[in-house]
């Protein structure tokens, strides 16, 4: 019989911080600037420069340990990692090895089946069968709650970038993302499916935006995993031999990067030969991984603390005021959703995903009294045409000033919700004011309930043959004259009001 | 009186009365530059038409009023691992050979505010890892003094200077004695302020946790008032720190009258020169003589502060100076091919032999497996040396020491044995570990006529203490003299 191997996972995480400038000097770490024009003598490694730590990573830092309910090292430390690069101005990383800002804390994750929402699980009956679709969860029936544990997390400063001039045959560097601020998230081995590490992946990022500490995106690079991947008998204690996998930019990438290395660990296993400890490169293209370096020639990094930067500090008030600034999670903000504006679990679930939707719902909520409404739209249309035009929801770019007034104008008859949807789509692009654009394109509907009897009345007048027929039983005709008011009102009257004052006359 | 023969102080109140000019003041200095320079070599570079351009902005910023100060005019000379814009900043090493910093120092912001004038960058031992100079890659400076022997180092060039009449004042480094012991050499005083007194900002590190930039002039009193010239926070400096500053140059003129000194047997003993004690025991009885009370006490350690201290250095600077790597600036090698090779023939080339033993003592202890045997253990050497200052320091208001066990070697003779060279600074390297200010000043002549220096040690910030008690001593003591009165 086949042997069953389990397939043993750790995360080490990166997450570039969302500060204004960087970690040891003012540069500003805004992306995509033009080549070194956000540099200086610190972020490039001139020679009697020194750092000074922006206390700003220090305070988000502490935002993440609290939320992974981390150990914070109240003394903490920076060390220097020594390893020649040209990425690396000063050839050493300032990051932590010692003591790391923060150790031995825990993140929950839900998977098995299309996921269960989290904010539906507690104080509610455990046979929910609400589930968010589109979810990247395999399709197991059971619905799986998981703490995987954190091993430490630590800050950091980011690398430039190198650049290779195939025309020139020459390597040229950027220093522009040198020193942007890192936090480094370093889990135990917990995990053990693609689906678990993707549940981590995904509650890491929504805490990290929920906490406005990062916007961690996996193809900016704002969020990177390196997956440290091994793979043991079933029922066996010892750990196998594991390897480190980089490159991994994408959610797909990483499913895939998970299965073909297990694949290849255990095909390795099955042929009896061994795993080398090593450093492999996944390519997403080729869909393959190959070697970079092995422990063999594993780099000494020859750690020890920097002595241009003092220990950091840190006082319990300061620890106080995190917590107490501690924002509502996803979970307590479903369950609020749920208990305030009286929403199913399921779209409870769905609007807070991202922080960026739920602060979209609940400011149309409160401003057009309509949570349900609100939900619809966001729920609806907007996700829609996110999926259609491939978009995150922080990129969503209309105001909810606009949503709600498009809510009222539905509501009071304005407007129909053919064309609302059509208002909504021009809101979407580009953030229009809803009552504007209805009166431009001719969508705003005539409300004044006397101009529409007049032109019923007239309609009934002129078409004494058809309201015979409806009399004599041919109901059907009633649709002919509900169109002939319509057209006579240009489509700016609300069908059912028509019908009605039809229906009153007939 | 020729301006070399006047003190920083004195030039500086002539300059204020309108008795010298700040341009004759300068050409004067540089004059005495152009003719001694080839028998000391005390400067990598000096810029004539840099040093008359700061001199007309001098002047105009005296007549506006900006410039006030006691040096307000005076001529400086700056050691040349400090960054200057505009000025290279070799640290006498062929991989900065043809570098140019593009900006000032903080040290050197504050030499502009005080209205100084820089004459030139002073020669020193190959980033500062050395005692003669020798290690310079352009050559060793020679003692004023006698020019057959070393200037001591690593801030060699900016005491020859000093003590040959070619600069009034200058900055040095010390790290573990650097300023402190060519100043004994060359018969000059030298202050080594307390650890984050003074910005390192623009400082190229040799060992961060121990550098600090100090003054280097001809009198207590010069170099208190250059002291309070560069002092201060420096908020791009992590490790400088937030402290009241005293008026240095009024404690340099008060009394040591009931101050408690005492002496580390330790530093007495065997292999230091007899005449180096024997010039110690004249200052204490002098001393004693004169209202202070000095005495004999055990300081502990003293075994453990050069290894300790070669540790740390090393692996500091084994990790700072990784960043001259042949990419960014500096020189690059054209041997080799594909990046690594560029790495390995840069630094081969660029180096020196002295730099490239501390890189590979440095990247030996802070190796996987030996990080804990080594350096962490030096740490711990470190704060028990801090912890045993604390001790003595509960009980003495300062210590008074020897410099270094001999005077001046001859050129040549030092590089041959390092381990000995190394021992030479079993006076001066626990001060840097400890972070504590001291002061360098002349206190006698062997009999070839060389200096002997020793040097006034106080507790974290209390240069006032060490400033007093040198201030008195150098005024009971009299006249020292300059090299060039005693002949050449």
């Amino acid at each position: 019989m086949a042997k069953q191997y389990e397939t043993v996972i750790g995360l080490e995480v990166h997450v570039e911080l969302a500060t204004s400038t960087k970690i040891f000097c003012g540069c500003s770490t805004k992306f995509g600037a033009a080549p070194n024009t956000h540099t200086c003598p610190v972020c490039t490694g001139m020679p009697g420069s020194l750092p000074v730590l922006n206390g700003k990573v220090v305070e988000y830092a502490l935002k993440l340990a609290d939320a992974l309910s981390c150990q914070v090292n109240r003394y903490s430390r920076f060390d220097r990692k020594n390893y020649f690069y040209p990425d690396n101005p000063q050839n050493y990383q300032i990051s932590q090895l010692y003591l790391p800002i923060g150790h031995d804390g825990a993140l929950t994750i839900h998977t098995g089946g299309e996921e269960t929402l989290p904010g539906s699980l507690s104080g509610h009956s455990a046979n929910n069968k609400e589930t968010l679709p589109g979810s990247l969860s395999g399709h197991s029936a059971n619905n799986k709650e998981k703490t995987i544990r954190i091993h430490e997390m630590h800050m950091e400063e980011d690398a430039g970038k190198l650049i290779h001039d195939e025309w020139e045959d020459c390597s040229l560097v950027d220093y522009n993302r040198s020193g942007v601020p890192l936090i480094e998230i370093v889990s135990e081995p917990d995990m053990r499916t693609a689906d678990e590490v993707i549940a981590y992946l995904e509650k890491l990022r929504m805490i990290c935006q929920y906490l406005g500490i990062s916007d961690c995106k996996l193809q900016e690079g704002s969020m990177r995993a390196d997956v440290n991947l091994s793979v043991r008998e079933v029922g066996s204690n010892r750990m196998g031999t594991r390897t480190e996998m980089k490159n991994l930019n994408s959610f797909k990438a990483i499913a895939h990067a998970i299965e073909g290395e297990r694949e290849r660990q255990i095909e390795l296993l099955e042929e009896g030969k061994e795993v080398i400890q090593e450093t492999r490169r996944w390519d997403d293209n080729k869909e393959y991984s190959y070697g970079m370096r092995s422990k063999e020639d594993a780099k000494d990094y020859r750690y020890f603390p920097d002595p241009d930067l003092p220990p950091v500090v840190i006082s319990q008030s300061w620890l106080d005021e995190i917590h107490a600034s501690r924002p509502e999670f996803q979970e307590e903000k479903a369950l609020r959703y749920q208990r305030d504006y009286g929403l199913p679990a399921y779209d409870a679930g769905i609007l807070t995903q991202t922080k960026r939707m739920a602060d979209l719902f609940e400011e149309t909520a409160g401003l057009s009294g309509r949570p349900k409404e609100a939900a619809n739209w966001l729920m609806g249309d907007t996700l829609k045409l996110m999926k259609e035009e491939g978009m995150e929801a922080e990129e969503l770019a209309f105001s909810p000033e606009h949503l709600a007034s498009l809510i009222r104008a539905v509501d009071e008859g304005k407007i129909t919700r053919q064309n609302a949807k059509k208002v909504f789509a021009a809101m979407f692009r580009e953030d229009v004011d809803p009552l504007i654009y209805m009166e431009e394109k001719g969508m705003t509907m005539v409300t004044d309930t006397g101009a529409v009897e007049k032109v019923v009345e007239q309609v009934l007048a002129d078409n004494p043959k058809t309201v015979e027929e409806y009399h004599s039983g041919k109901t059907k005709v009633l649709g002919f004259l509900v169109g002939q008011v319509m057209r006579q009102m240009k489509g700016k009257a609300d069908p059912g009001q028509v019908n009605r004052m039809l229906l009153e006359r007939l | 009186m020729e301006i070399r023969e006047m003190t920083a102080a004195r030039i500086g109140r002539e300059i204020k009365r309108k008795n010298l000019g700040v341009r004759e003041t300068a050409e004067a200095f540089l004059e005495e530059i152009r003719q001694q320079e080839p028998r000391i070599h005390a400067f990598l570079s000096v810029d004539r038409k840099k040093t008359l351009e700061r001199v007309r902005q001098v002047e105009q910023g005296i007549r506006d009023g900006r410039y006030t100060g006691p040096l307000a005019g005076v001529p400086v000379a700056i050691k040349d691992n400090i960054c200057m814009k505009d000025w290279n900043t070799t640290c006498a090493s062929r991989i900065l050979e043809n570098f140019v910093p593009t900006g000032d120092a903080f040290v050197i912001q504050k030499l502009e505010e005080a209205g100084m004038v820089v004459l030139g960058k002073t020669n020193m031992d190959e980033f500062a890892m050395g005692s003669t100079t020798e290690t310079s890659a352009f050559g060793p400076s020679s003692n004023p003094w006698n020019t057959d022997h070393v200037t001591g180092g690593s801030s060699g060039g900016s005491c020859a200077a000093v003590a040959a009449g070619e600069s009034p004042l200058a900055l040095g480094s010390d790290t573990g004695g650097s300023i402190r012991q060519p100043a004994g050499y060359c018969g000059v005083v030298g202050i080594k302020p307390t650890y984050g007194l003074v910005s390192r900002r623009g400082l190229v590190a040799y060992a961060s946790s121990l550098d600090q930039i100090g003054p280097v002039g001809n009198s207590v009193e010069d170099c208190a008032l250059l002291l309070s010239a560069i002092a201060g926070k420096d908020l791009l400096d992590a490790t400088s720190l937030d402290v009241k500053l005293p008026d240095f140059a009024a404690a340099s003129e008060k009394s040591f009258g009931g101050m408690k000194i005492g002496v580390p047997k330790e530093y007495l003993a065997e292999g230091t020169d007899p005449q180096v004690k024997q010039a110690l025991a004249d200052a204490i009885s002098l001393m004693s003589q004169n209202g202070a009370q000095v005495e004999f006490f055990s300081l502990g350690l003293t075994d453990y502060v050069i290894p300790a201290y070669y540790i740390i250095a090393c692996a500091e600077a084994s990790s700072n100076l990784e960043r001259f790597d042949g990419i960014k600036y500096g020189y690059r090698s054209e041997n080799g091919e594909g990046l690594h090779e560029m790495y390995k023939y840069t630094r081969a080339e660029g180096f020196g032999d002295e730099v490239k033993r501390r890189i590979l003592l440095g990247t030996f202890v802070l190796s996987a497996g030996y990080y804990d045997a080594y350096y962490l253990k030096a740490l711990k050497v470190k704060r028990l040396i801090k912890e045993e200052f604390d001790r003595v320091f509960a009980r003495y208001d300062c210590i008074l020491a020897p410099v270094a066990p001999d005077t001046a070697p001859l050129k040549g003779s030092s590089l041959s044995d390092p381990l000995k060279m190394y021992l030479g600074d079993i006076y001066t390297v626990a001060v840097n570990l400890a972070g504590l200010p001291a002061v360098s000043l002349p206190c006698g002549r062997d009999d070839k006529g060389l200096p002997i220096g020793m040097q006034i040690i106080g507790n974290r910030f209390s240069e006032e203490k060490i400033l007093r008690a040198a201030g008195s001593y150098e005024r009971l003591r009299g006249t020292f003299g300059r090299a060039w009165h005693a002949g050449r």
